[in-house]
């Protein structure tokens, strides 16, 4: 086929013209290209540098090690101890149900954790890490780590575990701690990320809970490489997080247990105050609880018994619980008369069993009456006729100050949860609380510590530690803060007259040793360090004229729930005051019986720093005191073993 | 003017072709694959297996199909041509029956030493068939609706069976490189135009009708262009894998992070990043300087090939030199503009760079093609 070459002349111009036209617009096209890359990687690049590091860079942060918590003497109440797991990584194990058959072999695996472990495993890829058992001992970790070769992917792991050696001792002072909950979260506004770390516990209430902030420290961080499925490529660098601070506490560990023992299964509380600088020697509720098993989680069986228990284990009644103080509030009443000049010390009132105030009879709790008394006596003795006829002279406002003074009704400030301020009523209060007038009745009621009064155990021994010093001594729980010392609760002068101050305490004294006190039959013999006291037995129900005629019934015949709480406050020595003591024993019925022989047991062991000599017992207790002492130290509860101590 | 019509003798003969090979071409595709080796051995961590090794091993095997090709005279190709686009019809047949599926798609026929990709090797036939059709093909023909309707059903009938497989990518450019030489051939402006206008009005009727009673594409359909316009809108999704292509690009910045250092690339935040998202790991580790170079490189073949395909007065030789370069133009502009966010995620790798045997045999043979046109021509 032959072709015309004129023909083919404008075939191939035309040919070349669309070559170079299409030439052209791929050019103008790989402009357009260079252009975008310039786009992306010159004008955009610090922009996508970031992003490439935000994909690569994880932060993974490192948990500090929780501050530990001790007694005076150095003992440890609560201890970070070493706690070991078991983790699997599905990847190194291979064949994962083999693997786990093996080790079940070995130790004992919680079907739920085992069920968790696995749903877990087929959510994660499988080279992450996954616990397979937790608060595994020791000698279940020795088994695994000799069997290690034949358990391909299955790792021991340590971690710290907070636990609590002397378990119910502390458990209302110290607290506990728990993981962090969905709740806590809520709680919290700008939670700090390390409260999302897997299994980090906080302080859920006590002194754990109170000063989380600085037991908890500072966590570190690490940055890692990681790949897109999130495997961990190599570590970039590492932080070290700042341990919490170390706290040292006032009380006195092996005190809080002996005072711990000697409540018993009663529901009481007792604290005991060092009259030199405030310090909570010791700071008891009972019954008490074991904290440790809060730490993992309490079962739901053991919490439900602790919540239905009638003496409230869970309530820190020290400090949370108030009470009326009934005849302990006598003091203050005394003194605020004293203070007034409204009375001297040889001034009587007779006594007949009741007193008639705004047309209402105000009964003494001694039926037939004290006959003349006065103030010495009445302490003594605690005529109540005495104390209404003192209060109708100086008033409710007077005695409210002085309560206030004496540490009653304010609240303390102190690291433990709840801690109430209790009441000491005022003429404004009731109206604006109750909408009622002040009636001269109140006033009668307030004398005697009823009525709207309330004051918990560690205001009482505040208030008595006061009497004995006549200084404002102010509780103090926190010895030391990494062994910095904190500011004590000497305190300064009250500026009351010495005068008047020994009139009361004379009068505590006569309660404790003399044959006709209330508090005569719990007294200390021992010469140097005799004991001043007072009881008091508040009523928890109304006794109606129709009860009073026919005979008040007795304590021990009533449901103990409307019993009388029993109360006992107390110094010792009387002449240069050591300790204070409060304790109170709920619905335990009269202070004098109830109440003062615990006062004087506890305080001979925070006098002689131990178990005191029978010397100091009068003759006739001595041998009922020593099987108790020999009861008591049967029945101490053994300290907790950690794991640290078997390794 | 056809090979009856000037003197054989003119042309070169023997082994003395070699020298009348067009060389720089041939040294500047061996620099692309070099470039290549260099990738697939950092994104394999520093390795030659499993990437590196075999493409070295098919690039020497390509680069001897592309010197035999080129002895053999262009006319003996051009007497082939529809041969040999019957043959890769009937392959792409094959494949229907008898392919094997990779990666959700059929595309392969496994022959035992290698797995053929027929679509592939159509994208060579068919520039062969147009071209040959082309030049027997008086001029004045060449615009009549009837002799249009010829090369339309020949382009046609392979880009249905490779959308058939699914493989969008090449049927893209099977239509856009057949396009392209039917425009080279001299086909009338008014078609071209009344192609774009009809395209342009499909697509606004696309996105028009979305929503309406008279909706063109299933809402998947439509989500799969949303995240191509906006990645951002699907990060976890579909638009991953676009989102980590850019951010590997632009945290190369000027002169790249350096060999085997990119860590979107090391660390397999991109995907097929040895395959079709190559181009993104060149670009992180020797950053724009590195990215515009091998643009560079590439638009040197192709200006090389439009420059041999000037200089012969053969129409065959000059449709066959200007289909193949815009083949292979075609290839890393779709490639480059999908991993940099232009364009749809279609599946089209960076040619002699990404790994894959198929293409880089054909690419070499159709260079062959390319090389024998030019040995050839008259002069």
């Amino acid at each position: 086929m032959k072709r015309n070459p004129k023909e083919l002349e404008i075939t191939h111009r035309s040919l070349s013209r669309r070559a170079l036209l299409l030439g052209g617009f791929q050019l103008v096209f790989a402009g357009g290209l260079a252009m975008r890359m310039h786009h992306l990687q010159v004008d955009q690049a610090d922009q996508f540098r970031l992003l490439a590091e935000e994909n690569r860079i994880n932060i993974r942060l490192l948990a500090p090690a929780r501050g530990e918590i001790f007694d005076r003497n150095g003992i440890a109440l609560a201890r970070n101890s070493p706690s070991y797991r078991i983790i699997i990584v599905p990847e190194d194990a291979g064949d994962v149900d083999k693997v786990i058959k093996d080790l079940s072999r070995l130790i004992e695996i919680d079907p739920k954790d085992l069920e968790r472990a696995i749903a877990e495993m087929r959510r994660s890829p499988p080279f992450l890490p996954v616990t397979l058992a937790d608060q595994i001992n020791w000698q279940e970790i020795s088994k695994v780590a000799v069997n290690a070769p034949a358990l391909p992917g299955i790792t021991p792991e340590v971690g710290l575990a907070r636990i609590y050696p002397r378990r119910a001792d502390f458990a209302h002072v110290v607290g506990y701690v728990g993981p962090v909950s969905d709740y806590d979260l809520d709680q919290i506004t700008d939670p700090e990320p390390i409260l999302r770390i897997p299994r980090f516990q906080i302080g859920k209430v006590g002194f754990e809970a109170k000063r989380e902030s600085m037991l908890r420290g500072k966590a570190g961080a690490k940055r890692v490489e990681v790949n897109a499925t999130g495997r961990v490529m190599r570590e970039l660098d590492r932080r070290d997080g700042v341990a919490g601070a170390d706290m040292q506490l006032t009380v006195d560990a092996d005190l809080q247990g002996y005072v711990q023992a000697r409540l018993g299964n009663e529901s009481a509380s007792a604290v005991v105050i060092d009259c030199e600088n405030g310090d909570l020697r010791a700071i008891s509720s009972a019954p008490s609880f074991d904290p440790n098993l809060f730490v993992r989680g309490i079962s739901i069986a053991d919490y439900r018994e602790l919540t239905e228990n009638t003496y409230r284990p869970l309530a820190n009644k020290s400090v949370q619980g108030t009470y009326p103080p009934g005849s302990t509030f006598k003091m203050i009443v005394a003194l605020a008369a004293l203070e007034e000049g409204i009375i001297g010390t040889e001034e009587t009132v007779w006594c007949p069993g009741y007193l008639e105030v705004a047309g209402r009879r105000f009964h003494c709790w001694k039926r037939g009456g004290h006959g003349n008394v006065d103030l010495n006596t009445s302490l003594k003795r605690s005529c109540d006729v005495y104390y209404y006829d003192l209060a109708l002279k100086v008033g409710i406002d007077k005695i409210t100050a002085m309560a206030q003074r004496m540490g009653l009704g304010i609240r303390h400030d102190l690291p433990m949860s709840a801690v109430a301020a209790g009441l000491t009523p005022t003429k404004e209060w009731k109206s604006r609380n109750r909408g009622e007038d002040w009636l001269i009745g109140d006033t009668a009621n307030s004398s005697i510590g009823q009525g709207f009064m309330l004051a918990s155990p560690m205001q009482l021994a505040v208030m008595t530690a006061r009497l004995a010093t006549g200084r404002s001594i102010t509780p103090r729980l926190i010895k030391s803060i990494d062994g910095v010392e904190q500011p004590d609760g000497a305190g300064t002068s009250l500026g009351l007259n010495e005068n008047n101050l020994r009139t009361v305490r004379k009068g505590m004294f006569s309660v404790s040793n003399d044959r006709r006190g209330t508090g005569y039959k719990s007294r200390i013999i021992e010469e140097t360090m005799r004991m001043a006291g007072k009881s008091g037995t508040s009523q928890v129900r109304n006794i109606t004229a129709a009860e009073r005629a026919a005979g008040v019934i007795r304590n021990k015949d009533l449901p103990w729930e409307r019993r009388d709480h029993a109360l006992f406050v107390s110094f010792a020595p009387f002449d240069k005051p050591k300790f204070a003591i409060a304790v109170i024993v709920e619905h335990g019925g009269g202070g004098s019986t109830a109440a003062a022989p615990i006062v004087r047991d506890v305080m001979l062991q925070a006098l002689y720093g131990g178990t005191p000599p029978l010397a100091a017992y009068p003759k006739k207790d001595r041998n009922r005191i020593k099987a108790q002492q020999e009861r008591l130290e049967r029945e101490r509860p053994a300290r907790l073993q950690d794991a640290s101590d078997r390794a | 003017m056809s090979y009856l019509e000037y003197n054989a003798k003119t042309t070169p003969t023997g082994l003395r072709k070699i020298l009348f090979l067009n060389w720089p071409l041939v040294l500047l595709l061996i620099s692309v694959a070099c470039i290549g080796f260099l990738m697939l051995y950092s994104v394999a961590g520093g390795s030659v297996s499993p990437w590196m090794e075999p493409q070295v091993k098919r690039f020497g095997m390509g680069l001897a199909v592309m010197f035999f090709i080129a002895m053999v005279p262009i006319w003996f190709w051009r007497n082939m041509a529809v041969v040999a686009y019957l043959s890769s019809i009937a392959l792409l047949l094959a494949v229907e029956f008898f392919g094997t599926i990779g990666m959700g798609a059929q595309r392969w026929i496994d022959l035992g030493f290698m797995r053929l990709q027929p679509s592939e090797l159509t994208k060579i036939t068919l520039v062969m068939l147009l071209a040959a059709y082309y030049d027997w093909l008086p001029r004045e023909q060449t615009s009549r609706p009837l002799w249009i309707a010829i090369p339309v059903v020949a382009i046609m009938v392979p880009t249905f069976m490779v959308l058939r497989q699914p493989d969008l990518g090449t049927a893209i450019l099977l239509l856009a490189a057949g396009g392209g030489v039917m425009f080279l051939a001299g086909v009338h402006w008014a078609y071209f135009a009344a192609v774009i206008a009809a395209g342009v009005g499909l697509i606004t009727a696309v996105f028009q009708g979305r929503g309406s009673s008279w909706q063109l594409l299933k809402d998947y359909q439509y989500r799969r262009i949303d995240t191509f316009l906006d990645p951002s809108t699907d990060p976890l999704g579909a638009g991953y894998h676009i989102t980590q292509s850019k951010i590997a690009l632009g945290s190369g910045g000027w002169s790249g992070r350096g060999f085997m250092q990119g860590t979107q690339s090391r660390l397999n935040f991109l995907p097929e990043k040895h395959t079709d998202f190559i181009f993104t790991t060149l670009a992180e580790e020797f950053g724009f300087v590195g990215a515009v170079s091998l643009l560079g490189i590439y638009m040197l073949i192709v200006v090389f090939c439009i420059a041999a395909a000037l200089a012969t007065k053969d129409r065959f030789s000059a449709l066959v030199i200007m289909g193949v370069s815009l083949t292979f133009f075609l290839y890393f502009a779709v490639n480059m503009s999908m991993v940099m966010g232009l364009a749809p995620v279609v599946g089209v790798p960076l040619p002699m760079v990404s790994y894959g045997g198929s293409v880089m045999l054909v690419l070499l043979a159709a260079f062959g093609l390319v090389q024998s046109a030019h040995v050839h021509r008259p002069r």
